[in-house]
Protein backbone atom coordinates (compact mmCIF):
# COMPACT_ATOMS: atom_id res chain seq x y z
CA UNK A 1 0.00 0.00 0.00
CA UNK A 2 1.16 3.62 -1.18
CA UNK A 3 1.71 5.54 1.72
CA UNK A 4 2.17 9.55 1.62
CA UNK A 5 5.18 10.91 3.96
CA UNK A 6 5.76 14.61 4.59
CA UNK A 7 9.19 15.38 4.72
CA UNK A 8 9.04 16.20 8.18
CA UNK A 9 7.45 12.77 8.94
CA UNK A 10 10.30 11.17 6.96
CA UNK A 11 12.79 12.84 9.20
CA UNK A 12 11.07 11.72 12.20
CA UNK A 13 10.77 8.57 11.46
CA UNK A 14 14.43 8.47 10.24
CA UNK A 15 15.53 9.79 13.54
CA UNK A 16 14.00 6.68 15.16
CA UNK A 17 16.40 4.44 14.11
CA UNK A 18 19.71 5.60 15.90
CA UNK A 19 22.83 3.48 16.38
CA UNK A 20 23.20 1.63 19.57
CA UNK A 21 26.05 3.00 21.65
CA UNK A 22 29.05 1.10 19.54
CA UNK A 23 30.23 -0.93 22.36
CA UNK A 24 27.11 -2.77 22.82
CA UNK A 25 27.40 -3.33 18.86
CA UNK A 26 31.25 -4.70 19.19
CA UNK A 27 30.46 -6.98 22.39
CA UNK A 28 27.47 -8.41 20.42
CA UNK A 29 29.81 -8.58 16.96
CA UNK A 30 32.14 -10.26 18.99
CA UNK A 31 29.84 -12.80 20.69
CA UNK A 32 31.29 -16.24 18.44
CA UNK A 33 35.15 -15.61 20.33
CA UNK A 34 33.19 -15.00 24.03
CA UNK A 35 30.77 -18.13 23.15
CA UNK A 36 34.53 -20.41 22.29
CA UNK A 37 36.27 -19.05 25.26
CA UNK A 38 33.02 -20.30 27.62
CA UNK A 39 32.70 -23.58 25.86
CA UNK A 40 36.43 -24.02 26.08
CA UNK A 41 36.54 -22.89 30.13
CA UNK A 42 33.45 -25.08 30.56
CA UNK A 43 34.78 -28.34 28.46
CA UNK A 44 38.10 -27.96 30.48
CA UNK A 45 35.99 -27.60 34.14
CA UNK A 46 34.48 -30.76 33.22
CA UNK A 47 37.43 -32.79 32.49
CA UNK A 48 39.33 -31.08 35.23
CA UNK A 49 37.92 -31.36 38.59
CA UNK A 50 40.56 -29.15 40.36
CA UNK A 51 40.19 -26.31 37.48
CA UNK A 52 36.40 -26.94 38.39
CA UNK A 53 36.54 -26.67 42.30
CA UNK A 54 39.23 -23.61 41.58
CA UNK A 55 36.35 -22.09 39.52
CA UNK A 56 33.51 -22.60 41.84
CA UNK A 57 35.36 -21.46 44.68
CA UNK A 58 36.25 -18.03 42.56
CA UNK A 59 35.54 -17.55 39.40
CA UNK A 60 36.92 -14.47 38.23
CA UNK A 61 40.33 -15.05 40.37
CA UNK A 62 40.63 -18.34 38.14
CA UNK A 63 39.37 -17.56 35.22
CA UNK A 64 41.83 -14.43 35.41
CA UNK A 65 44.98 -16.75 36.60
CA UNK A 66 44.49 -18.80 33.31
CA UNK A 67 44.52 -15.67 31.25
CA UNK A 68 40.60 -15.10 30.84
CA UNK A 69 38.92 -11.87 31.24
CA UNK A 70 35.29 -12.78 30.32
CA UNK A 71 32.61 -10.04 30.86
CA UNK A 72 29.90 -10.26 33.63
CA UNK A 73 27.25 -12.10 30.62
CA UNK A 74 29.97 -14.80 30.32
CA UNK A 75 30.37 -15.07 33.73
CA UNK A 76 27.00 -15.42 34.32
CA UNK A 77 26.63 -18.06 32.58
CA UNK A 78 29.92 -19.90 33.03
CA UNK A 79 28.31 -19.87 36.61
CA UNK A 80 24.66 -21.23 35.22
CA UNK A 81 26.69 -24.06 33.25
CA UNK A 82 28.96 -24.91 36.30
CA UNK A 83 25.42 -25.42 38.76
CA UNK A 84 25.19 -28.86 39.07
CA UNK A 85 21.72 -30.04 37.50
CA UNK B 1 7.07 -0.49 1.00
CA UNK B 2 7.56 -2.18 -2.37
CA UNK B 3 6.66 -5.86 -2.52
CA UNK B 4 10.68 -5.71 -4.78
CA UNK B 5 12.11 -4.15 -1.42
CA UNK B 6 10.73 -6.93 0.74
CA UNK B 7 11.53 -9.99 -1.46
CA UNK B 8 15.58 -8.24 -1.49
CA UNK B 9 15.49 -8.10 2.36
CA UNK B 10 13.97 -11.52 2.95
CA UNK B 11 16.95 -12.69 0.69
CA UNK B 12 19.56 -10.50 2.22
CA UNK B 13 18.61 -12.53 5.59
CA UNK B 14 18.30 -15.57 4.34
CA UNK B 15 21.99 -14.98 2.68
CA UNK B 16 23.20 -13.67 5.77
CA UNK B 17 21.83 -16.37 8.22
CA UNK B 18 23.18 -19.04 5.96
CA UNK B 19 26.57 -17.57 6.44
CA UNK B 20 26.31 -17.14 9.86
CA UNK B 21 25.89 -20.69 10.43
CA UNK B 22 28.57 -21.48 8.36
CA UNK B 23 30.55 -19.96 11.06
CA UNK B 24 31.25 -16.72 9.00
CA UNK B 25 32.54 -14.25 11.43
CA UNK B 26 31.80 -11.10 8.77
CA UNK B 27 28.24 -12.47 8.04
CA UNK B 28 27.80 -11.79 11.75
CA UNK B 29 29.17 -8.83 11.80
CA UNK B 30 26.92 -7.78 9.33
CA UNK B 31 23.77 -9.34 11.08
CA UNK B 32 24.44 -7.75 14.45
CA UNK B 33 25.11 -4.25 12.45
CA UNK B 34 22.25 -4.66 10.22
CA UNK B 35 19.41 -5.19 13.07
CA UNK B 36 21.39 -3.46 16.15
CA UNK B 37 19.68 -0.27 15.43
CA UNK B 38 16.01 -2.08 15.29
CA UNK B 39 16.67 -4.11 18.50
CA UNK B 40 17.98 -0.62 19.90
CA UNK B 41 14.92 1.52 19.40
CA UNK B 42 12.09 -1.55 20.15
CA UNK B 43 14.35 -1.18 24.05
CA UNK B 44 14.09 2.84 24.11
CA UNK B 45 11.79 4.29 22.54
CA UNK B 46 8.86 1.17 22.45
CA UNK B 47 9.89 0.14 26.00
CA UNK B 48 11.57 3.26 27.32
CA UNK B 49 14.25 1.41 28.93
CA UNK B 50 17.26 2.83 30.45
CA UNK B 51 20.44 2.22 29.09
CA UNK B 52 21.29 -0.63 31.51
CA UNK B 53 18.11 -2.69 30.75
CA UNK B 54 18.77 -1.86 27.56
CA UNK B 55 21.89 -3.26 27.13
CA UNK B 56 20.74 -6.10 28.79
CA UNK B 57 17.90 -6.93 26.69
CA UNK B 58 20.42 -5.76 23.55
CA UNK B 59 23.21 -8.26 24.70
CA UNK B 60 20.76 -11.11 25.77
CA UNK B 61 18.89 -10.98 22.41
CA UNK B 62 21.82 -11.03 20.21
CA UNK B 63 23.00 -14.04 22.33
CA UNK B 64 19.97 -15.60 21.87
CA UNK B 65 19.52 -15.07 18.17
CA UNK B 66 23.48 -16.67 18.00
CA UNK B 67 22.76 -19.97 19.94
CA UNK B 68 19.53 -20.28 17.68
CA UNK B 69 21.25 -19.79 14.63
CA UNK B 70 20.60 -24.06 12.91
CA UNK B 71 16.81 -23.08 14.31
CA UNK B 72 15.88 -20.37 11.77
CA UNK B 73 14.89 -21.57 8.78
CA UNK B 74 12.68 -19.15 7.20
CA UNK B 75 14.55 -15.76 6.34
CA UNK B 76 10.97 -14.04 6.09
CA UNK B 77 10.52 -15.33 9.66
CA UNK B 78 14.05 -13.67 10.78
CA UNK B 79 12.86 -9.81 11.24
CA UNK B 80 9.18 -10.72 13.11
CA UNK B 81 11.40 -13.28 15.43
CA UNK B 82 13.79 -11.14 16.47
CA UNK B 83 11.40 -8.54 17.12
CA UNK B 84 9.09 -10.10 19.19
CA UNK B 85 12.55 -11.73 21.10
CA UNK B 86 12.93 -7.86 21.73
CA UNK B 87 9.52 -7.14 23.08
CA UNK B 88 9.13 -10.07 25.13
CA UNK B 89 12.87 -9.58 26.52
CA UNK B 90 11.63 -6.04 27.30
CA UNK B 91 8.41 -7.34 29.29
CA UNK B 92 10.59 -9.46 31.44
CA UNK B 93 12.98 -7.12 32.35
CA UNK B 94 10.11 -4.58 33.12
CA UNK B 95 8.05 -7.09 34.93
CA UNK B 96 10.60 -8.23 36.58
CA UNK B 97 11.07 -4.09 38.37
CA UNK B 98 7.74 -2.73 38.06
CA UNK B 99 4.60 -5.42 37.66
CA UNK B 100 2.32 -2.32 37.15
CA UNK B 101 4.17 -0.91 34.16
CA UNK B 102 4.77 -4.43 32.78
CA UNK B 103 0.80 -5.23 32.82
CA UNK B 104 0.74 -1.86 31.08
CA UNK B 105 3.06 -2.85 28.26
CA UNK B 106 1.76 -5.92 28.33
CA UNK B 107 -2.07 -4.81 27.23
CA UNK B 108 -0.31 -2.34 24.56
CA UNK B 109 2.25 -4.62 23.18
CA UNK B 110 1.23 -2.59 19.87
CA UNK B 111 1.76 0.44 21.01
CA UNK B 112 2.15 3.81 19.06
CA UNK B 113 5.64 3.84 19.62
CA UNK B 114 6.45 0.23 18.79
CA UNK B 115 4.37 0.73 15.29
CA UNK B 116 6.53 3.82 14.31
CA UNK B 117 9.78 1.66 15.07
CA UNK B 118 8.45 -0.70 12.76
CA UNK B 119 7.43 2.38 10.49
CA UNK B 120 10.94 3.94 11.20
CA UNK B 121 12.56 0.14 9.81
CA UNK B 122 10.26 0.19 6.46
CA UNK B 123 11.95 4.26 6.11
CA UNK B 124 15.48 3.13 6.93
CA UNK B 125 15.28 0.16 4.28
CA UNK B 126 14.14 2.11 1.17
CA UNK B 127 16.88 5.02 2.39
CA UNK B 128 19.51 1.30 1.68
CA UNK B 129 17.61 1.65 -1.63
CA UNK B 130 19.17 5.37 -2.34
CA UNK B 131 22.82 6.06 -3.68
CA UNK B 132 25.78 6.11 -0.77
CA UNK B 133 25.53 9.56 -0.42
CA UNK B 134 22.49 9.70 0.19
CA UNK B 135 22.17 7.45 2.88
CA UNK B 136 25.16 8.63 4.31
CA UNK B 137 23.74 12.40 4.49
CA UNK B 138 20.76 11.70 5.73
CA UNK B 139 22.27 9.70 8.43
CA UNK B 140 24.67 12.01 9.85
CA UNK B 141 21.76 14.48 9.63
CA UNK B 142 19.01 12.56 11.02
CA UNK B 143 20.27 9.98 13.56
CA UNK B 144 24.35 11.39 14.54
CA UNK B 145 22.96 14.57 14.39
CA UNK B 146 25.89 16.28 12.78
CA UNK B 147 26.04 19.87 11.86
CA UNK B 148 26.03 20.96 8.58
CA UNK B 149 29.53 22.00 8.94
CA UNK B 150 30.62 18.51 10.15
CA UNK B 151 29.10 17.07 7.35
CA UNK B 152 30.66 19.27 4.76
CA UNK B 153 34.06 18.83 6.46
CA UNK B 154 33.59 15.23 6.54
CA UNK B 155 32.31 14.58 3.25
CA UNK B 156 34.27 16.96 1.66
CA UNK B 157 31.25 19.09 -0.20
CA UNK B 158 30.18 22.81 0.46
CA UNK B 159 28.67 23.25 3.83
CA UNK B 160 26.10 25.51 1.84
CA UNK B 161 25.12 22.87 0.16
CA UNK B 162 24.28 20.70 2.74
CA UNK B 163 20.58 21.65 3.11
CA UNK B 164 19.77 21.55 -0.65
CA UNK B 165 21.44 17.87 -0.66
CA UNK B 166 19.02 17.21 2.01
CA UNK B 167 15.86 17.78 0.91
CA UNK B 168 16.68 15.97 -2.75
CA UNK B 169 17.48 12.78 -0.78
CA UNK B 170 14.58 13.35 1.28
CA UNK B 171 12.35 13.72 -2.09
CA UNK B 172 13.91 10.69 -3.35
CA UNK B 173 13.84 8.79 -0.29
CA UNK B 174 10.20 9.72 -0.14
CA UNK B 175 9.68 8.78 -3.79
CA UNK B 176 10.90 5.47 -3.08
CA UNK B 177 8.24 4.70 0.04
CA UNK B 178 5.52 5.98 -1.68
CA UNK B 179 6.77 3.83 -5.03
CA UNK B 180 6.71 6.75 -7.61
CA UNK B 181 8.85 6.36 -10.41
CA UNK B 182 11.32 9.50 -10.68
CA UNK B 183 14.23 10.64 -12.52
CA UNK B 184 17.16 8.51 -11.17
CA UNK B 185 19.85 10.71 -8.66
CA UNK B 186 22.36 11.41 -10.78
CA UNK B 187 25.38 13.49 -9.18
CA UNK B 188 23.04 15.61 -6.82
CA UNK B 189 22.90 13.07 -3.99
Amino acid sequence: MTRLYEEERLGLLLRILRPAPAGWVQAAQELPAARRVLDEIVARAEADRAFRAALLADLEQALASEGFEPDRRTLDEIRERLRPS
Amino acid sequence: MSETRVQSAVRADGELLARCRAGDQDAWTELVERYSRYVYAICTRGFRLNDEDAEDVFQDVFTRVYTRLDTLRDPAAFRPWIAQLTRRRCLDTLSATKQEVAAEHEEAEESAELAEVEEAYAVREALATLSDMCQDILDRFFTRDQSYKTIGEELDIPSGTIASRIARCLGRLRSELEGRNEPSEGSGG
